[in-house]
């Protein structure tokens, strides 16, 4: 496995260390997913190294919150190229060794539930998002023909770092009451649904959005 | 011309095509057409367009990719921009 990372290396090779650890191997490759040329430098370097490629997925993300009229184009653009440009670049660079793994070749893009419903306060993430989707389903027409899917899994909330952080108190307690199965996600959860549509077992699902988000959007 | 005369590029050219388009290497002569000879689609040809453009270093533009339709286009552009 390649891991990427933008910033924070050791979380990518202490990754890396676990997979090798239950037999994997797996390398931690540093570059900015907005930045087109490493992105296929670095996508290269995986598939040499691991000695080719047969699943993509693109989760790099970020969020910069607050009213549309008082946001800044410089935000704007930095969350289109990370979010959407970074997935495009990504799954650019990584199409050609996929379409050699045939059956085997596979693209998830990790999308949000706010990509599909909007959320006020969010529209520059959710514009993206969103693009994620369309995106998503483009490719999965261009790449049937050589059996490669391309899916998409929107997860609602999700317990991170993040929402742990923004939902305090009664903020969580009116969030929990809009979720139908009456939880935030956990992280294992969204990586399972990445896992299966990566699996043979999801080989006849493309185009699809698989939705992990406890009922919020239905 | 004969057969025999050695011709490396031709046959790295030729060996290339085979291999994205797997098509036996005696298909591939120079009047053939990608598509309607040797069944290449749209994603084929750009794998081929990516694999001769690493083999030989060079870049072939879109424009370029649209006029080259036979094996001998193919062969003929690439020794015309393909210095080293």
């Amino acid at each position: 496995m390649g891991v990427n990372y933008a910033s924070n290396e050791a979380a990518a090779v202490a990754l890396c260390d676990e997979i090798i650890a239950a037999g994997g191997k797996a390398i931690a490759v540093g570059f900015d997913v907005a930045d087109e040329d490493a992105v296929a430098a670095g996508v290269k370097r995986v598939t040499d190294e691991l000695g080719g490629l047969h699943i993509l997925v693109n989760n790099a993300g970020i969020s910069i919150d607050g009213l549309l009229m008082r946001a800044k184009q410089e935000d704007l653009r930095r969350t289109l190229a990370v979010n959407l440009e970074g997935a495009v670049y990504c799954c650019k660079a990584a199409a050609r060794y996929l379409l050699k793994a045939k059956d085997a070749g596979r693209i998830i893009n990790v999308s949000s539930v706010v990509g599909e419903t909007g959320n006020g306060g969010q529209s520059m993430y959710a514009a993206s998002k969103a693009g994620l989707l369309g995106l998503t389903k483009s490719l999965a027409q261009e790449l049937a023909g050589r059996r490669v899917t391309v899916n998409a899994v929107s997860p609602g909330f999700i317990e991170t770092d993040m929402t742990d952080a923004a939902l305090q108190g009664d903020a969580r307690e009116q969030l929990l009451a809009k979720i139908p199965l009456r939880r935030i996600g956990a992280a294992t959860e969204v990586a399972e649904a990445v896992a299966w549509l990566a699996s043979p077992a999801a080989a006849y699902v493309t185009g699809h959005v698989l939705r992990v988000n406890g009922g919020l959007a239905m | 011309m004969s057969d025999a005369s050695p011709d490396p590029i031709l046959d790295k050219i030729k060996g290339i095509i085979a291999e994205q388009l797997d098509v036996p290497e005696t298909d591939v002569s120079p009047e053939k057409s990608f598509t309607d000879d040797l069944q290449a689609d749209s994603l084929a040809i750009v794998e081929l367009v990516l694999a001769l453009e690493e083999e030989f270093g060079i870049k072939i533009p879109d424009d370029k990719v649209d006029s080259i339709k036979t094996v001998g286009d193919a062969v003929q552009y690439i020794k015309r921009n393909n210095d080293g």
